[in-house]
């Protein structure tokens, strides 16, 4: 019997959640006023569930390191937010996005997460709205949708580009309101440490204000983990620059379980880096794929300009490859797509590591159907082109700047050129069906844990887990937990163990700012990111793997001796910030080659060169890897496996085919 | 290309601080502006001097962290951009570039760059929320709202906080910030039983917080790298003024 306990419930999938929130034990409003819980992280996940936990009567403390709540990275999300509304009646329904996120998620999540997260999806985009959120809608008052990668459907509700900046700051509005009554008290610019647990229970947490560099204590009855990904393991990536694992990983430390640490994203459409001055990768949405045609030219090392290539000379490879999804197909498959033409050498651009984007032929078709649209009868090419433009600008409009802002191009009139990029991690701290860790108290949800989105993630649909898991699940499974705390009283932050949480903090500052080296923070991170994309990132083998361990622990030595953490502790100081971050991503990495070694087999994001079909597609293992991959914290050993493994009732795993 | 910086220096919150000198050689113009500030850094950390200090995250223009006056204009000489977007192929071989912190009574400066914002938490504290619990709406679409007012709501809801608006002005007014977030509820449904109260409790809240006054000169709206339009004060002044004379 296998240590992890996932506390499925029991019953047919479909009426697990409803029966499961029928008997679980709920905490009366007068005793919920003597309960602290803790919030760390302010994004989607941490917002929400601060917001409607303190709108329960519980007292919440929140944290986040940026300078304001509304800052977290949430915010940059662009395309949209899945629900299965069936505004669209065009088939969509909870079974179905449930089926398309395990499907997409490539068999390795659990089947009741994801049916949970299918099911309170119609309730977030109900909640946003009441909020103010204002989404896209069409001429006739109602809500608007799009189509993403990996589905069939429109389910994708948006707010142009900027879906999750106003879901956010839906969310972050709830927050400030609870804030305002007294319910939750908000700590910004401070930074989680070190999880404390006394008894077997997380019971507070050791925090650094970042202003004074003060380590502050704060206890309570449960922390909840709402920290995001881990992404940044990569130093380039699509994440925020302080995007970080410590809070997750310090809590690794004390025990809870990381699980599937190797299933990251790759998203396909990134602006590509252009030197090694780099300091991170810009998305462009997933949506632009819904009207945006991939293509490279057919003739290796083609130095023609885009517009100068004509059609017939032009190989759209997904289109070729994948006729029945096309330019949608998922993002794991979308990137190792465009990596294989580029390793090819078809790529495009100076580096060769990119492939084109074109709107060419959208803007044609938009253009025409607006210029019918209007009654003109026989529009010329540039009046086409023209209208075109604009339907395009209504819809893409803040994506296109985006990209000339940074590349100096006009996506208008020259294809756009993208590369694959670090985006997301699937991975993340084991949590049961309740999103409790394996340490009593200590709930996680959002990015950070890793329950529903197997080896890869569909678009749109990391908006939907971080609301569902801070609006809908956690303020039920919460309550069950704390019901047996309600005569425990305040907890205090002079137990011994607090003491102990505080000393090692405090001692791996002193450690790091007594270093004296020579290098930067920054030097060691770039040196790790390195290794983990040309040995952990697209594509891994068994030899690739094992040599990026032994080079991770190298640099992970060289780190300790020769960083140079210049200023004080006792102060802002944001280089001190990064080394304590580095450090824990210098241990992060280890761990994902080591998950990344173990699973013999190629599914979603985690592509394994020995295990792939004769035209290069993924070959999964079902008979050997469906399980989850838990790894316990060994100080200084091999970290430990525990494996849970995943029962399919509903969907029979079959290969996932999107031809 | 190579540049001459002025960057304000200052240890903390009560320091006094100066324009210090540093001179930058082989920056790409294809960086970012704070990615020829992180080479900076990494020189000045290299050759055990204190990096300057600034604020940044996202590095895509809308977490609105960033936060630099540079030559004079909040987040630099382009518009609708943030500092973080901002490339080195807008400046030339030998510039000289000046870069200050946001200046404003109600944003004291934390270290360096870095400028202390909590005054708009606490402004969005005051009322920029609609009051509703989770578990306690209806269905989204049993709420038609006209495609127009949907767009300009979110037009004013694109605000991303950054204080840009603040730094630029000569009075250091937020009611750019405020406007916005005021007129986007005003103008959804959803906002209206709020909507006196709201107006009033945020505009109270912007002046306890020390933030000067509008004189209409819109250095605000050119230098939002969102492009909020100063329309949305105007739409503020009515809703205050109308939430007054209704006030009981």
């Amino acid at each position: 019997m296998s240590v992890l306990n996932s506390k499925i419930p029991a019953g047919p999938l479909a009426d697990k959640w409803k029966n499961h929130k029928n008997s679980i034990r709920l905490v009366n409003p007068a005793n919920k006023r003597s309960i602290d819980v803790i919030v760390v992280g302010t994004g989607l996940a941490g917002a929400s569930a601060a917001a409607s936990l303190a709108e329960m009567g519980y007292k919440v403390k929140a944290f986040c390191f940026q300078d304001s709540p509304r800052r977290a990275h949430s915010i940059a999300a662009q395309g949209g937010i899945n629900a299965a509304k069936n505004y669209r009646n065009d088939g969509d329904s909870v079974h179905r996005l449930f089926y398309d996120t395990i499907k997409g998620g490539d068999y390795r999540s659990r089947e009741a997460n994801v049916h949970r997260l299918a099911e309170v999806s119609v309730n977030i985009i109900d909640q946003c709205v009441a909020q103010g959120v204002p989404f896209a809608r069409e001429y006739g008052g109602l809500l608007d949708n799009r189509s993403f990668g990996g589905v069939q459907v429109s389910r994708t509700f948006y707010a142009k580009g900027q879906t999750g900046q106003q879901l956010l700051l839906g969310a972050y509005s709830a927050l400030s309101r609870q804030v305002s009554v007294g319910q939750v008290k908000m700590y910004h610019r401070h930074e989680m440490l070190d999880v404390v647990m006394i008894d077997g229970k997380a019971r507070g947490i050791i925090a650094r204000n970042l202003v004074t560099g003060e380590l502050e204590r704060h206890s309570a009855h449960a922390v909840l983990l709402c920290t995001g990904g881990y992404g940044n393991v990569f130093f380039l990536s699509t994440n925020a620059m302080g995007s970080n694992v410590t809070a997750t990983w310090k809590a690794h430390r004390k025990g809870a379980y990381f699980a599937n640490p190797c299933f990251t994203q790759i998203h396909p459409t990134c602006i590509p880096v252009s030197g090694d001055y780099q300091s991170k990768l810009t998305l462009m949405s997933e949506s632009l794929r819904n009207d945006g045609r991939i293509w490279v030219p057919k003739k290796q090392n083609d130095t023609r300009r885009p517009v100068d290539i004509p059609e017939e000379e032009r190989d759209y490879y997904l289109e070729r490859r994948y006729p029945a999804f096309g330019n949608l197909v998922p993002r794991d498959v979308a990137s190792r797509a465009a990596k294989e033409r580029c390793d090819a050498g078809y790529g495009v651009g100076q580096s060769k590591m990119a492939v084109y984007l074109d709107y060419a032929s959208a803007i044609q078709r938009y253009g025409t159907l607006e210029a019918n649209k209007l009654g003109e009868s026989q529009p010329s090419a540039q009046r086409i082109t023209e209208l075109g433009t604009q339907v395009v600008a209504s819809k893409y409009g803040n994506l296109f700047e985006m990209y000339e802002k940074i590349t100096g191009d006009n996506p208008y009139e020259t294809p756009m050129r993208i590369y694959p990029a670090v985006h997301y991690t699937m991975g993340g701290l084991w949590v049961d069906y309740n999103l409790m860790s394996n340490l009593p108290g200590l709930f996680v949800l959002g990015e950070a844990n890793f329950s529903d989105h197997g080896a890869n993630r569909l678009g749109a649909s990391a908006l939907m887990q971080g609301l569902a898991d801070g609006y809908f699940v956690v303020p039920y499974t919460l309550g069950d937990y704390l019901a047996d705390d309600i005569r425990t009283g305040s907890i205090s932050t002079n137990d011994p163990a607090f003491d102990e949480a505080e000393k090692s903090v405090q001692d791996q500052i002193n450690r790091l700012m007594n270093i004296g080296g020579s290098k930067s923070v920054d030097y060691f991170h770039k040196v790790l990111g390195k290794i983990m994309w040309d040995k952990c990132g697209m594509a891994r083998s068994e030899e690739g793997l094992k040599q990026a361990i032994s080079e991770i622990q190298a640099l992970r030595e060289e780190f300790y001796a020769q960083v140079r953490v210049p200023g004080s502790a006792n102060e802002m100081n944001p280089e001190l910030e990064k080394a304590i971050r580095v450090a824990d991503f210098l241990e992060l990495g280890e761990l994902m080659c080591h998950d990344a070694l173990n699973r013999n087999e190629s599914c979603g994001g985690h592509f394994r060169e020995e295990y792939q079909t004769e035209d290069g597609e993924a070959l999964r293992n079902d008979e050997d890897y469906a399980y989850v991959a838990a790894w316990e914290y060994a100080h200084g050993q091999a970290p430990i496996l525990h494996k849970e493994d995943l029962n399919f009732e509903n969907v029979k795993p079959s290969t996932r085919s999107y031809k | 290309m190579r540049l001459n910086l002025k960057i304000w220096r200052q240890k903390s919150a009560n320091a006094n601080g100066k324009m210090v000198d540093y001179t930058l050689n082989e920056v790409n113009p294809e960086m970012s502006f704070l990615e020829m500030m992180d080479v900076l850094n990494q020189q000045l950390v290299e050759r055990g001097d204190e990096p300057v200090a600034f604020d940044h995250d996202c590095r895509e223009g809308i977490c609105g962290m960033c936060s630099m006056f540079i030559n004079g204009r909040a987040h630099g000489p382009m518009t609708g951009t943030t500092t973080c977007q901002l490339h080195m192929r807008h400046f030339k071989d030998g510039d000289t570039i000046v870069i200050e912190p946001w200046r404003a009574a109600a944003f004291p400066v934390i270290k360096d760059l870095m400028v202390d914002r909590s005054a708009f938490d606490r402004i969005i504290q005051a009322g920029g929320y609609v009051s509703v619990n989770t578990g306690s709406a209806p269905d989204a679409n049993a709420l038609p709202i006209p495609k127009e007012n949907a767009d300009m709501a979110f037009d004013a809801a694109t605000c991303i906080g950054c204080g840009a608006c603040v730094a630029t002005c000569k009075n250091a007014s937020a009611m750019l910030f405020v406007g916005a977030k005021i007129s986007q509820l005003s103008l959804l449904p959803q906002g209206q039983p709020e909507r006196e109260e709201r107006a009033i409790r945020m505009v109270e809240q912007m002046d306890k917080e020390g933030f000067g006054n509008c004189t209409n000169t819109g250095a605000c709206e050119v230098e939002c790298p969102k492009g909020i339009s100063i329309e949305n004060i105007a739409r503020m002044n009515r809703e205050y003024l109308k939430a007054k004379i209704a006030q009981k």
